[in-house]
């Protein structure tokens, strides 16, 4: 994996966080010249998973910024939260199961909108998702 | 912070002698930080009453303390000032320069032998007079708050129209940010224009929410259900192509919700499914 270059870090305590985080996106996605749809589908990935962070790992923080593959620019952000992890990664990823009231599509829905998709957790280890969108 | 009565008594009679050259010496201090922003009688006005609040927490029945049982109206005068300038748009520094103003004039007096005062006397005054600065900062902050408060709640309401197109169709175009709250009073506003009007259509227009994730999909879909329990029809409207696509990634689904690319072929949907008809009139050319 590309390292993340000069990465902003942004905390994820309540709902405008989230809204901070999606603004913090779209200005990185614009400066790496992706496109209006891939823009979109980032940042849309992106206040899935900070929400997510923010309801079911009770609070974290984000790290976004650019990557380079080569010649390829991309945009990568982490979110990171040390709440109760996910122990049943499968059903976690099923269309429409939810633990909280939301649809059920956030987690699953984000994977299908970016490019790279990493995940690492484990009951009681908290959680870190890694998602990555590279410029066309 | 008490100040003796004596001390009190003394510090009084000296404001009292002295008043004129303070007052006006204050004025120009002040004139000068404020740069215009506020007419001279109007600087005077002020720089008397805070002159005033001075001498009555100074006063013979007064303990002494701005924050004290005595200094009521001292303290109403000094918050009502205060107010003013957060409202002018002065800064917290100014705000409280103002009154610390009066430090740098009793100074300038004394040096230039035009009064005497006791060091210590002069040091009780800065006492009281700090004391006086930092509830007229704590007023301005308070005074700001809720400055903002009132802004936030007025663009919660501001930002969420609902207009009536036409004889039974009504439209909310949502701009921005699709919160949890915005999203109640939507609903809400909605569903009350609907009874309101006796409307049969409400057409809700997302062409100004930058990103529709599965929140802001799922308080669309609230406010479609709830509009279709009350018998009307909903239409979403404004899905730019960026959205439509991220929405299909996601996997959310809009069941049988008609949604139109704008808000002009949702209208005529709605005209349409009405018995509205519309026709272009034949150009008069081509009548005759």
């Amino acid at each position: 994996m590309t390292e993340l270059e000069e990465p902003q870090r942004l905390p994820i305590a309540d709902d405008k966080d989230v809204v901070r985080v999606r603004q913090a996106v779209r200005v990185i996605a614009l400066a790496a010249k992706l496109p209006l749809v891939d823009q979109t589908k980032l940042v849309t990935a992106a206040s899935e998973l900070a929400r997510n962070t923010l309801i079911h790992g009770g609070g974290g923080h984000a790290l976004v910024g650019q990557v380079h593959n080569g010649r390829r620019a991309g945009v990568r952000a982490e979110f990171v939260d040390t709440g109760p992890g996910i122990a049943d990664l499968d059903l976690a990823f099923t269309d429409g199961y939810t633990t909280g009231s939301g649809l059920g599509l956030g987690l699953s829905g984000s994977r299908r909108l970016v490019d790279e998709f990493e995940i690492v957790t484990a009951a009681g280890e908290g959680t870190r998702i890694t998602v990555t969108k590279w410029a066309r | 912070m008490k100040v003796d009565a004596e001390a009190r008594q003394r510090l009084s009679a000296f404001l009292v002698t002295h008043e004129e050259p303070i007052v006006r010496q204050w004025t120009e201090i002040a004139a000068r930080t404020l740069r215009g922003r506020l007419t001279n009688t109007e600087l005077t006005r002020q720089v008397r009453d805070v002159f005033g609040a001075l001498q009555a927490v100074l006063g013979a029945d007064s303990d002494g303390e701005i924050a004290g049982a005595e200094s009521g109206e001292s303290r109403g005068a000094l918050a009502e000032l205060s107010r003013a300038w957060a409202r002018q748009g002065f800064t917290p520094s100014e705000t409280a320069g103002l009154v610390f103003t009066v430090k740098e004039v009793v100074l300038g007096l004394t040096e230039s032998g035009q009064a005497e005062l006791p060091t210590t006397d002069f040091l009780l005054l800065s006492l009281v007079v700090d004391d006086m600065g930092l509830f007229t900062f704590e007023t301005y902050t308070k005074t700001r708050e809720s400055v903002i408060a009132d802004q936030t709640e007025q663009l919660l309401e501001l930002s969420t129209p609902v207009v009536k197109l036409w004889d039974g169709v009504v439209a909310v175009p949502l701009v921005g940010t699709l919160d949890s709250a915005r999203a109640q009073v939507v609903m809400e506003k909605l569903l009350q224009t609907l009874v309101d009007t006796g409307s049969a259509f409400a057409i809700v227009d997302i062409t100004g929410v930058p990103a529709v994730d599965t929140q802001v999909a799922q308080h669309i879909l609230k406010t479609v259900v709830a509009a279709r329990l009350m018998g009307a029809e909903c239409i979403i409207s404004g899905i730019r192509p960026q959205i439509a696509q991220t929405v299909v990634a996601l996997g959310i689904e809009f069941g049988d919700i008609v949604t139109k690319s704008n808000l002009a072929d949702a209208l005529l949907h709605a005209l349409r499914a009405s018995g509205v008809e519309v026709v272009r009139r034949a150009s008069r050319d081509k009548a005759f």
